[in-house]
């Protein structure tokens, strides 16, 4: 190892510090996650820091396989162990750690403190069970209450994420609804008890264009309202770029560059960053040929020695394919995994 | 669901006569039920053309049916031929026939079920293992090797239970039976709740019940369990069915005297009112427990609509 990746005081400090000891509400620290598979180890998260105040959004971003799921899963608690498998890191909770946790303290904080928001709301909800069961149920396990008052809080829910004629609907069944309402019944069990934290995994990629930005409101306005801290996972530039604070960009289990939204998109630390903003289609480069990242992201098997984007890059020096680069401070608040970071944002 | 009811038991109707014109043909093809009733003495046939007249043997095929038929449905099944009525031996087949298949059908599903899930649950460890070669060695030796193994070293060597059930089947007597009846169909609801499970067990809303912090048990006992059951309830309706009337050779073995003991008898003896009356019947049982079958799937699985 010739690096060490650097420890979080390059973040942006949350907006109001929530922890017991004062930090941020979630603070991910130096994580690994790697998967035992037949064909040897996958190291699907290596050493990724990131931290979320309340009140605040972090959007992470990356293509399918850079570790931003995998990472979620193991906040979360999900991940299945085995084959996953995390040999380092940490994960405060209000500067708890989480993985050092019983399974029956950490089966508490989900779905109570932190909650999670899956991509595909068709499979992710129970098939054979109705909307109001699956949302009653949050307040019959975590809160005791009877069959019948967790109907009357369910409707009540979706009443708050705005699906019409709830007191009708709340005993149909998944299938019955459309893509953006199961969305929005996703969201409604999230928010059920008002945690302080939620996770949303691509909430918005299996939706239409225009129902998009409306789930997309949707949460933000809700996250507003509750002062969650919310984790945006998402490959989509687009939706980052309204909503989020500050964004983390992943690239092959590691964060590559991290940064408040403006600055991010204004000059890129990153070439990966800047391959990533150049491959938006725009309405002034109308007729040119579109850009695109050439290659494709790595094998985890076998990530490249030196800095995982190095083959793909059009910057690569020597440097790269040897060293691994340090998370650099570009500015408060910003960081760069990039040996030629300052060439990168001088560009 | 009303009307897909009334439309399922409408076409029940042409699947009924078909099937029962079928055997009764079947059955009349196979010769004379009428010398078969002198056996080996050669009748006067005169004597032999009244039994004819009166059992109307001596009308067409199709005539024959008909009034078969006539008279089933005003509840006279015909006469077996030692003169008792062939719905007086419904009346005592079918009450052990139907305990005999209960006590199977409860065997299968806690037996399987519950080892299906386990071996599910950890798949590829050694319950898994286990289950998965036990049950093939079930669904691989013939049922009356298994019946009459299980007779031999419970009955005879230990003496554990009565060889052979009394003629009052009482439920502690039909218990070794049952098993024996049961065993393959066991061997498939374990491996089909096995697959089941172990798939289920993959999906996304499985994630879904672990993060909304849901214990354990309830993830398993509702979310994984009420996925998992639909193919094997089925699997089960349509096995009530076929045990109704599949139940020959474990009935010979055990000397049960049910359904399939009276079926075997009638074959066995050309007695064509007691075979087509029984038939008759369990062509009912088996349309009935389809209906029920497709009725529960609607319940299971809100996915399926009736229209």
């Amino acid at each position: 190892m010739t690096t060490v990746e650097k420890k979080s005081e390059g973040r942006v400090p949350a907006p109001r510090p929530e922890g017991e000891d004062g930090g941020p509400l979630l603070e991910v620290r130096d994580l690994h996650v790697e998967f035992h598979t037949r064909d040897g180890v996958a190291k699907a998260v290596n050493g990724v820091s990131y931290s979320v105040g309340a009140g605040e959004t972090l959007a992470v971003l990356g293509e399918s396989g850079s570790g931003k799921s995998v990472t979620a899963q193991a906040i979360m608690g999900i991940l299945d162990m085995p084959p996953g498998r995390i040999p380092r890191g940490e994960v405060l909770f209000r500067g708890r750690d989480m993985l050092k946790m019983s399974a029956e303290e950490r089966r508490r904080i989900r779905g109570r403190k932190i909650a999670m928001i899956f991509q595909d709301a068709l499979s992710s909800l129970n098939p054979v069970l109705s909307v109001g069961y699956q949302l009653g149920e949050m307040f019959r396990v975590h809160e005791g209450l009877s069959r019948k008052e967790a109907r009357a809080k369910a409707i009540e829910l979706m009443d708050r994420v705005r699906i019409p004629a709830a007191k009708e609907r709340v005993g149909d069944y998944p299938h019955q609804f459309s893509g953006g309402m199961r969305q929005r019944i996703m969201i409604a069990m999230a928010l059920a008890l008002e945690p302080d934290l939620i996770i949303a995994d691509e909430p918005t990629t299996a939706l239409d264009v225009t129902v998009q930005a409306q789930v997309m409101d949707l949460l933000a306005e809700l996250q507003r309202e509750f002062n969650m801290g919310l984790i945006l996972i998402t490959h989509d530039l687009g939706v980052v770029a309204d909503v989020a604070d500050k964004i983390a960009v992943m690239y092959a289990g590691r964060i590559v560059e991290t940064a408040p939204v403006r600055e991010l998109y204004g000059s890129p630390a990153h070439p990966y960053t800047r391959g990533l903003l150049d491959s938006i289609p725009r309405l002034d480069r109308k007729g040119q040929e579109l850009y695109a990242i050439k290659g494709l992201p790595p094998n985890l098997l076998k990530v490249p020695t030196g800095c995982p984007f190095n083959p793909r890059c059009p910057q690569a020096q020597d440097i790269c394919r040897t060293d691994i680069p340090v998370l650099h401070d570009v500015a408060p608040g910003r960081g760069s995994a990039c040996h030629f970071w300052k060439e990168t944002i001088g560009d | 669901m009303g009307r897909y009811v009334i439309r399922r038991l409408l076409q029940m109707i042409p699947v009924f006569v078909g099937t029962t014109f079928l055997i009764f043909a079947m059955v009349y093809a196979l010769g004379d039920p009428v010398a078969a009733m002198f056996g080996d003495r050669a009748p006067d046939p005169a004597t032999l053309a009244r039994i004819r007249a009166e059992l109307n043997l001596d009308k067409p095929l199709l005539q024959q049916y008909l009034l078969y038929m006539g008279g089933i449905f005003t509840g006279d099944f015909g006469q077996a031929f030692n003169g008792q009525q062939v719905t007086e031996l419904m009346g005592e087949a079918f009450p052990v026939t139907a305990r005999l298949t209960m006590i199977a059908v409860g065997i299968e599903i806690v037996l399987g079920i519950t080892l299906g899930l386990f071996s599910g649950l950890r798949r590829g460890r050694l319950v898994d293992t286990l289950t998965l070669i036990s049950t093939l060695v079930v669904i691989s030796i013939p049922v009356f090797v298994i019946g009459y193994l299980a007779q031999y070293f419970l009955a005879v060597e230990w003496q554990l239970v009565k060889p052979s059930v009394s003629s009052a089947a009482t439920f502690d007597e039909l218990i070794v039976p049952a098993f024996v009846l049961a065993g393959l169909s066991l061997a498939y609801v374990t491996r089909l709740t096995r697959a089941s499970v172990a798939e289920n067990l993959r999906a996304d809303y499985m994630r879904t019940a672990v993060a909304k912090g849901l214990p354990r048990r309830r993830v398993i006992g509702v979310h994984l369990l009420r996925n998992s059951l639909i193919p094997v309830v089925t699997f089960i309706g349509t096995d009530i069915g076929a045990l109704m009337g599949g139940a020959i050779v474990t009935e010979r073995i055990f000397n049960v005297h049910g359904v399939g003991y009276q079926l075997y008898q009638g074959l066995v003896r050309g007695n064509s009112p007691t075979v087509v009356g029984f038939v008759t019947i369990l062509v009912l049982v088996f349309l009935l427990a389809n209906l029920l079958v497709d009725l529960l799937y609607a319940v299971l699985d809100p996915r399926i609509r009736y229209a």
